[in-house]
């Protein structure tokens, strides 16, 4: 086991309990929203918060056992930690950043330098090498942070929110160089977000946190097809849709088309579609929209604000309306009707899995 | 001190009765008012808070402030225009720079002499006996730069003995060497007899034999730029009459 | 008048304070200027050079010069460490440590000339177990002048520098932690270049006010041309033998205080707070 934790946290007004392993090389993305405690449990695992209860062990190596009253520093842990706003210093430039960690454990200067240079050359950040981080952007800084907890060779990789700061384009470069690291050199990585497309994109397993307990962990596919509770349905019950992605739209195994964003990069991917994006007629729809399909619905989830519908077809889909919507379309289980998507409201990402 | 002035109070009383018409060249007490400033040396600081007293008894409608520091301070906030009434120095050479400028309504008058004597720690735990004893490695001497009065004489009382001393410290008045001893940081110095008086037991005093000793003469004044002359002349005549005298040798000041 | 130029007063008038609050501002400005301006006036500038250059002007200069560097390099010593342990350390009564630490601030200087006596001083607290067993003295020493000038002058550096570690965040230093850095390697490369501008104006502060301090000095210290002697007591003293010789040295001690404070930018001065809305 990589991680073997039982960590047990008492604050003010807020218990996180949580057990958890990760295997050699995987990577685990803990989903939750503000205040489930997912960064508590980060802070935890790489010592910046005490624990009050529990054991910590990184790669067999106790790192914290209040039983036994032991702790290791943080610099002591052999982990590599990115923050959500990236903490380089700015004092620093950007090849010293990379160094520092090199540095901090006694490594000669010029040697840390080296090393420094060479992750830069790995992400492509070579021509920054010399710049102030304060004249990045958000995230060629994201991606530096991310070379600079490489550089000492973390035995576990953790991802404080790695992409919420950024910008569309910027979360893609990070997934991208992420998603190469976890190719070229596997290193075992939690995965803090609530923005479900970066567990996509990268985890093999997700646990969802609320008020500080788990409350579903399972394959990706599974939690997000069938989410526990209304909330873990907000957050991640999207439709994922995977298959290759060739000019311009996505073919699944079966087949069936759907057209993405132009610019998606080619290859096998996962699409995923917001329900609130999917929209429902009674007669097969006319104009923009490409993404048309004739449908069956299989269940319907009725709530005061919202109504959902599972639909069956050549993709299958979640569907979400007003109440007053799913009144005027009569929408019953068993009825066969027309959904269509947007191709701007569908988001690729590359899939993993594959 | 607060004992000497209640023993003083008695006698005062009845001075002021009988022979007060007699000590004020002008109209009989109680007809002066007004405020009156007078500028003090600071060895006169205890000697001049009781006449404060005691004159503002005779004469109740006057309220003296007595302004206490080095004379040669003194002299130099008379000259650039303090508003002072009466200035009693230390020295005559303090006088004389009033008087050079042209400062002064009447003649000084000379109202005290004071002598030398060596202030050493209380209990006298270096034992210092003799002038010479000064010179004595390691031990700390504070005294006066020369344009302070007791840092003048200090030094001719020295210069006669045939004594080099270095001092480790030039106090800007002749408290700071008092202060320097009381509290233990310097061993000894030269100060006025009067100062050793004042302090209450809290240091010790070596006499400085007669023939070596200086003779501090204090010269009191009225100052030309006073609206209160009368006040000013009633302070000088109170000084120098009995009830003055009275107090000032009360502290170990002698008569001129 | 163009457009552009009637654009950019009316920018300017948007800008500008009520009239009541510029004439009181030109008064508090009037009440600290005229003061010099006063001093400037009386100084016998024919006699300025000769009397600067008088063996007691240049001794005084010159000790001032050694003693208040000293008393900053001790103040940065010993203050950036305070200053961290009060900002960063949550220990029970560390407020009432906060006020006795910055006590000096507000303490008559006399009152903490005297204070000091009563612990440095031979017969004080530390003074006098320090002369019995090492002969160290004080009182009357160059040492002692450097003392009561940190005493006085450190608690400057100590608020500067706490407020500007008060307003920093943890993050960077956790950042610097889970690289590897102990705790000792953070302060050094992370924690100490963000406050820099803090403690660079802290340092200035201390300094000037160690350059003129005096009150705590001519207590504690005692004067004595070049040992301890500094030139505001100079400056005191020369006030009744040499009137000239004191405004010229005045005049000197203003000016090289003048000159630091203008050096201190803006952003030094208001430091921190600044460089971190800008980020």
């Amino acid at each position: 086991m990589s991680i073997d934790a039982n960590v047990q946290i008492q604050l003010a007004e807020f218990s996180l309990e949580v057990e958890l392993k990760l295997a050699e090389g995987e990577v685990l993305a803990v989903l939750g929203p503000n205040g489930s405690g997912k960064s508590t449990l980060l802070r935890a695992l790489s010592g910046l918060q005490a624990i009050d209860r529990g054991v910590i062990k990184i790669h067999d190596v106790v790192v914290d056992d209040t039983e036994h009253s032991i702790f290791l520093m943080p610099e002591r842990r052999q982990i590599g930690v990115m923050f959500q706003s990236s903490e380089l210093f700015d004092n620093l430039s950007v090849l010293e950043n990379v160094a520092f960690g090199l540095r901090a454990r006694g490594a000669k200067r010029n040697v840390a330098r080296a090393n420094a240079a060479e992750w830069l050359q790995r992400f492509s950040l070579d021509q920054f090498a010399q710049r102030r981080p304060t004249s990045l952007s958000g995230g060629q800084a994201q991606r530096v942070a991310l070379a600079r907890a490489l550089a000492t060779n973390p035995n576990l990789l953790l991802l404080d929110e790695p992409t919420s700061a950024l910008d569309i384009r910027a979360k893609a470069e990070i997934r991208r160089d992420l998603l190469r690291l976890r190719q070229q050199r596997p290193v075992t990585t939690l995965l803090v977000t609530h923005d479900p497309l970066d567990a996509f994109a990268l985890a093999d397993r997700v646990i969802v946190l609320e008020e500080g307990r788990i409350v579903q962990s399972g394959a990706l596919d599974d939690v997000a097809s069938h989410p526990r509770s209304r909330h873990i349905a907000d957050m991640v019950g999207l439709s994922l849709v995977r298959g290759e992605v060739r000019d311009g739209a996505l073919t699944t195994p079966s087949g069936a088309r759907l057209v993405v964003p132009a610019d998606s990069p080619s290859g096998l991917s996962v699409a995923s579609i917001r329900p609130a994006s999917v929209s429902l007629h009674r007669a097969e729809p006319e104009g923009s929209a490409r993404n048309a399909w004739s449908m069956t619905v299989t269940d319907i989830d009725r709530h005061p604000e919202r109504v959902r519908a599972r639909l069956t077809g050549p993709i299958p889909l979640l569907a979400e309306l007003t109440p007053a919507g799913a009144e005027a379309l009569a929408l019953t289980v068993g009825d066969t009707i027309w959904a269509s998507v947007k191709a701007s409201e569908v988001t690729v990402t590359p899939d993993l899995g594959a | 001190m607060a004992v000497s002035f209640l023993a003083l109070i008695g006698p005062i009383a009845a001075a002021c009765s009988s022979s007060q018409p007699a000590s004020t060249s002008t109209t009989p007490g109680g007809n002066l008012s007004g405020p009156l400033t007078v500028s003090a040396a600071a060895s006169l600081q205890a000697a001049f808070t009781d006449i404060k007293a005691a004159f503002e008894l005779a004469y109740p409608d006057v309220t003296v402030t007595v302004n206490f520091g080095a004379s040669s301070t003194l002299a130099q906030q008379i000259k650039d225009g303090a508003p002072v009434d009466v200035f009693a120095s230390a020295d005559e050479a303090n006088m004389a720079k009033v008087s050079d400028a042209r400062l002064l309504s009447d003649q000084p008058t000379l109202f005290a002499t004071n002598s030398l004597e060596i202030i050493v720690r209380k209990g006298n735990p270096t034992k210092i006996s003799v002038l010479s004893d000064l010179s004595r490695s390691g031990l700390i001497y504070v005294t006066c730069a020369s344009e302070v009065p007791i840092g003048k004489y200090g030094a001719q009382v020295l210069q006669k003995a045939g004594v080099t001393v270095k001092p480790a410290s030039l106090e800007p008045d002749v408290k700071g060497i008092v202060t320097k001893v009381t509290s233990g940081e310097a061993d000894a110095g030269i100060v006025y007899a009067t100062d050793i008086t004042a302090t209450n037991g809290a240091a010790d005093g070596v006499p400085i034999p007669a023939e070596i000793n200086v003779t501090a003469k204090y010269p009191i004044a009225p100052i030309a730029t006073s609206t209160h002359t009368e006040a000013a002349a009633a302070w000088i005549a109170f000084v120098a009459g009995a009830n003055g005298q009275a107090i000032l040798q009360s502290y170990g000041f002698k008569a001129p | 008048m163009t457009r552009q130029q009637r654009n950019r007063r009316r920018a300017v008038a948007l800008q500008r304070p009520p009239a009541a609050i510029i004439a009181i501002a030109a008064v508090a400005i009037a009440f600290f200027a005229l003061p010099f301006l006063g001093l400037l006036w009386r100084v016998p500038w024919t006699d300025a050079w000769s009397l600067l250059t008088t063996q007691s002007s240049l001794t005084a200069l010159r000790l001032s010069v050694t003693t208040s560097l000293w008393a900053t390099a001790l103040s940065i010593a010993f203050g950036v460490p305070l200053a961290w342990v009060l900002a960063r350390y949550g220990f029970p009564g560390r407020r009432i440590v906060r006020a006795l630490c910055l006590l000096s601030l507000v303490l008559p200087p006399v009152v903490g000339g005297v204070a000091l006596f009563a612990a440095y001083g031979r017969r004080g607290l530390l003074g006098e177990s320090l002369f019995e067993w090492f002969g160290l003295r004080l009182p009357f020493s160059t040492a002692g002048v450097v003392l009561a000038q940190t005493f006085i002058a450190m608690p400057f550096l100590v608020l500067t520098v706490e407020a500007a570690l008060r307003g920093l965040d943890n993050r960077s230093e956790d950042a610097a932690r889970t690289l590897g850095a102990s705790r000792w390697y953070a302060f050094r490369r992370v924690t100490l270049p963000a406050i820099r501008p803090a403690l660079i104006a802290g340092a200035v502060l201390a300094w000037a006010r160690a350059l003129g301090e005096f009150g705590a000095t001519i207590t504690f210290a005692g004067n004595f041309p070049g040992r301890t002697q500094t030139m505001p007591l100079s400056v005191y003293l020369a006030l009744e033998s040499n009137p000239g010789q004191a405004l010229v040295l005045s005049v000197v001690m203003i000016g090289i205080s003048f000159g630091v404070l203008l050096s201190l930018r803006d952003q030094w001065l208001g430091g921190s707070a600044e460089m971190r809305s800008s980020r």
